[in-house]
């Protein structure tokens, strides 16, 4: 099987593997870097659960090749605390408004929602909803992720200020 | 869930990529993989060679060229979105892309891998046809233009040879003050659309001076309404005319698939069609300026 060397950063860390051409970044995340935290629901782009973000950019990962991420940086779900005392706001807000409960959908919606709380601070919960309209979620019925956001977004904004 | 095995090829110049694709057998070009992707995936398609498009240089970017934009064809469809030239002068396309998927197939997404992946319910399908796109497409003979309307061949196939490719997209602006909607249903926010709606009005002197009216959707490719949009020609944009113009669409030729059958889809149009006209109507500022950047 073909295969190819390649050389990325995840999380800040600079990595360098092996990958089978044919294999997409979240199977290269999980299977080769142990990063276990980005989740494989579908794996042909309909859950979300796999979201992680390219460049700072929401993608799913099964839709891209783990060779296409030579040269890039990528942020998992681990990724996303600022220390490991520290949560995100977003995993604090979810933590305190139940936005999760079995949590499969939960790292795909942490790094969908922490690029759109970037380009959009001040979200309505309609805009919250269309953010995560590529995001299942079968536990929750979205309210309490919807509350959570808004939480974690006002959070956001009085820690900017 | 996982592709079967292929080459990879990760070209970084168009005549890389031509070359690839002259010589190559059964090679498939990947563009931003947001439909080609889930279909090695559930090995729908067995390529033996993936041409990657996405490290060749030059093929991004919306520039202004004369009284058009020039769109590359690997330009991601959020660049498209949020571009500041798109939104000032082609209101439909940045209206249509809020439809196109979710933000994150979007943030990978193409506009060129669209076009060629012609879904019948694409967003930018149907709007590249509402504005009369025009498509640079190179081959080993050289670049040719290649009409919207000559891409279609039938369902889910464009017209270009094996051997060439898109390379960019040029969209001739409408005037400015014109006024466009873009209007669809879908089961959910994202999804492909059971079936959309492009209008685009020129107003002067308080008349229609040009109307475009494209239906994604409800056939193999998208439907321009040509006579409805010549009864629309010279007329003053009242209700009762645009509720004509969009009844026509309740007799075109629809198909039924597991999602819809046809009469709905007719339906659908007919209403689509309306509100996309009146929201195009009441967005046109008259008299309209005329000609490209402003
Ligand atoms: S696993 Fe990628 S979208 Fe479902
Ligand atoms: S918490 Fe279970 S799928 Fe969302």
């Amino acid at each position: 099987m073909s295969t190819r060397r390649i050389a990325l950063t995840v999380n800040g860390t600079r990595h360098e593997a092996e990958a089978p051409v044919r294999q997409h970044l979240g199977d290269f995340l999980r299977g080769t870097l142990g990063l276990t935290g980005t989740h494989l629901g579908c794996e042909h782009g309909v859950c979300g659960a796999c979201t992680v973000l390219l460049d700072g950019r929401a993608i799913r990962a099964c839709l891209v090749l783990a060779v296409q991420a030579e040269d890039r940086a990528v942020t998992t779900v681990e990724g996303l605390a600022p220390s490991p005392e520290a949560l995100h706001p977003l995993q604090a807000a979810f933590c305190a408004n139940h936005g999760l409960q079995c949590g499969f959908c939960t790292p795909g919606m942490l790094t969908t929602l922490e690029e759109f709380l970037r380009d959009c601070p001040d979200p309505t919960e309609e805009e919250v909803r269309v953010a995560i309209s590529g995001n299942l979620c079968r536990c929750t019925g979205y309210d309490s992720i919807v509350a959570a956001t808004m939480e974690a977004a006002r959070a956001m904004r009085e820690a900017a200020a | 869930m996982k592709a079967a095995p292929f080459a990879y090829h990760d070209p970084r110049s168009v005549e890389e990529a031509l070359h690839l694709l002259a010589t190559l057998e059964n090679a498939r070009l990947l563009a931003g993989g947001q439909s080609l992707m889930p279909m090695l995936n559930m090995r729908v398609a067995f390529p033996d060679h993936l041409i990657d498009l996405n490290r060749v240089e030059g093929l991004a970017g919306v520039t202004a060229e004369g009284g058009a934009l020039r769109i590359g064809a690997m330009t991601r469809q959020r660049d498209i979105e949020e571009s500041p030239l798109v939104r000032a002068h082609l209101p439909l396309m940045s209206e249509a892309l809020t439809h196109v998927g979710h933000r994150q197939t979007r943030n990978r997404g193409t506009i060129g891998g669209s076009l060629c992946n012609l879904d019948p319910s694409a967003e930018l399908v149907a709007v590249a046809t509402a504005l009369d796109a025009v498509l640079e497409v190179q081959g080993p003979s050289g670049a040719r233009d290649l009409s919207i309307h000559e891409l279609p061949l039938g369902f889910m196939t464009p017209s270009l040879a094996p051997e060439e490719m898109l390379t960019a997209i040029r969209i001739p602006l409408p005037p400015a003050g014109h006024g466009a909607a873009f209007e669809e249903f879908a089961r959910r926010h994202g999804d492909y659309a059971i079936t959309s709606a492009a209008a685009v009005l020129v107003l002067e002197g308080g008349r229609i001076a040009r109307a475009s009216l494209t239906l994604g959707g409800v056939g193999a490719g998208p439907l321009r309404l040509r006579s409805a949009e010549a009864a629309l020609a010279g007329q003053a944009p009242s209700e009762a005319l645009l509720r004509e113009a969009a009844a026509a669409c309740g007799s075109i030729d629809a198909m039924s698939d597991p999602q819809a059958p046809a009469w709905y889809r007719r339906r659908l149009a007919a209403t689509l069609a309306r509100r996309a006209l009146t929201a195009a109507a009441s967005r046109a500022t008259t008299p309209a300026r005329q000609g490209g950047l402003a």
